[in-house]
């Protein structure tokens, strides 16, 4: 005897059902939380912001970022200014920060001019120039903020990505890592040279700073390959501004 | 009479040893592989499967007699993506911090085959409560092997437990660095996790022969 479940029509029933019952959930989920994760995103963004530029609660060997509920403030003392630069234009804009370097680069590709965001920091009478990047990594997007002085000096620099293999392509979010960039020289001269992430360094402890190399992870050649590159594709960008400073 | 009946309680305490997910019904292998060079993300990705594992087995014991055989398969994916999607956004809202460490596990529950293999074994023949201790139960066993593994690739690949240095420091040559101990970078890549999987299997099956097939 079959059961009653095992009719087409109950099946072709109980699957309407289901997508509607599923669909309807989630699109509730989705929107009720929406609000709350845009902000989670936003602070994310300033506090990223905030670490490159050597603004966050850090100890010895920690990532530590400035909390939560001082981020807004903190953002506001430190960054003074927000500049987009479009070609040949600057404008100011206090919301560059919320500017999607993902949709910016796909603009680009379209042949549409890209909107460049910097921020301008100042701490302790030093001035920063933080720019984001984005970049491809082993098995998704890998991303960051790097922190310049007007030479292109790297002061600083946060890492994050979407999905590296942890223990390995993930760990360009650790302070070792990151902590090399610091001091390294972007230009060659009066040429933008980039930083490469390089696995024949023969200076693991990173004392040379203006090889324009940094010591790679062992076992993450394709994520430290995409770190080097998306430095050089994306702050390469910046270049013709740099020199207006000089 | 304790809190749990012997056979209830046997349906936590077997999948631990005896009838492990991993190192018996060879389930779930491909990312005990993936996520195991560190042993914080293999607490994360335990925490993660016994969560969805709980909660789907009695989700689909509850909807086990409505559920048509043909399209059984597809109604446990859809189950499982949804608990999955709605960890992920509700973790995003609330603990955003601790959602990016586990965005890429989320994703990977999706694809785990013990989650599959337990709704189809288990829970569409079984009530809510036994397949909630089954649940669990898998879990555990999965995560007894995946900590593991864990542990001892971080600590033989890059001498740190939990982020900790415990034999010392690699670059400043420190503990056992400075007795010449180098870190085996081949611990941290997934080969090595199949070779430390498969020497627990052996341990276990020359312990308890019983479990040898012939």
């Amino acid at each position: 005897m079959s059961k009653k479940t095992d009719s087409n029509l109950y099946t072709v029933l109980f699957a309407i059902g289901m997508v509607l019952v599923v669909g309807a959930l989630l699109a509730f989920t989705a929107s009720s939380l929406r609000p709350t994760i845009d902000a989670n995103k936003r602070i994310e963004k300033q506090q990223n912001i905030l670490y490159a530029m050597g603004v966050n609660e850090n100890d010895e060997t920690s990532v530590e970022f400035v909390s939560k509920d001082k981020v807004a403030d903190e953002f506001a003392k430190y960054i003074k200014k927000q500049l987009v630069i479009e070609g040949d234009k600057v404008s100011e804009d206090d919301k560059a920060y919320l500017i999607d370097v993902k949709k910016q680069k796909t603009r680009a590709k379209e042949g549409k001019t890209r909107k460049l965001p910097l921020f301008i920091g100042e701490k302790e009478g030093k001035t920063y120039y933080i720019a984001p990047i984005r970049g491809k990594g082993l098995w998704d997007a890998i991303w960051g903020f790097v922190a310049m002085d007007k030479n292109m000096v790297v002061q600083g620099v946060f890492f994050d990505h979407k999905g590296e293999t942890p223990g390995l392509g993930a760990n360009i979010k650790q302070r070792y890592f990151m902590d090399d960039f610091t001091g390294e020289d972007l230009m060659n001269g009066d040429a933008f040279k980039g930083i490469a992430v390089s696995k024949s360094n023969n200076d693991p402890k990173n004392e040379d700073k203006t090889d324009n190399e940094v010591d790679a992870i062992a076992g993450a050649t394709i994520t430290g390959d995409g770190v080097a590159a998306m430095i050089k594709s994306e702050l390469g960008l910046y270049v013709p501004y740099f020199k207006t400073l000089k | 009479m304790g809190l749990l009946s012997k056979k209830d309680a046997a349906l936590i305490t077997d999948p631990l040893a005896d009838n492990n997910p991993i190192t018996i019904q060879v389930l779930g292998i491909c990312s005990a592989l993936a996520i195991t060079a560190e042993l914080q993300a293999s607490i994360v990705m335990s925490i993660s499967v016994l969560f969805v594992l709980g909660v789907g087995n009695v989700v689909i014991s509850l909807m086990r007699n409505i559920i048509p055989s043909k399209i059984r398969i597809i109604v446990q994916l859809i189950v499982v993506a949804t608990l999955v999607i709605i960890v992920d956004q509700v973790l995003k809202a609330f603990a955003y911090d601790l959602s990016k460490t586990l965005s890429v596990f989320i994703g990977l529950i999706i694809t785990n085959c013990i989650i599959m293999g337990r709704f189809e074994a288990f829970a569409l023949g079984n009530g809510p409560w036994k397949s909630f201790l089954d649940g669990i139960g898998n879990a555990l066993g999965y995560a007894v092997i995946l900590i593991i593994v864990g542990f001892f690739r971080e600590l033989f690949g890059s001498g740190t437990l939990l982020g900790f240095k415990v034999l010392g420091d690699p670059i400043e040559k420190t503990g056992l660095y400075a007795l010449g101990y180098e870190n085996n970078g081949f611990m941290l890549l997934s080969p090595m996790a199949l070779i430390v999987v498969g020497i627990i299997i052996w341990v276990q099956r020359t312990r308890n022969k019983a479990l040898i097939e012939d």
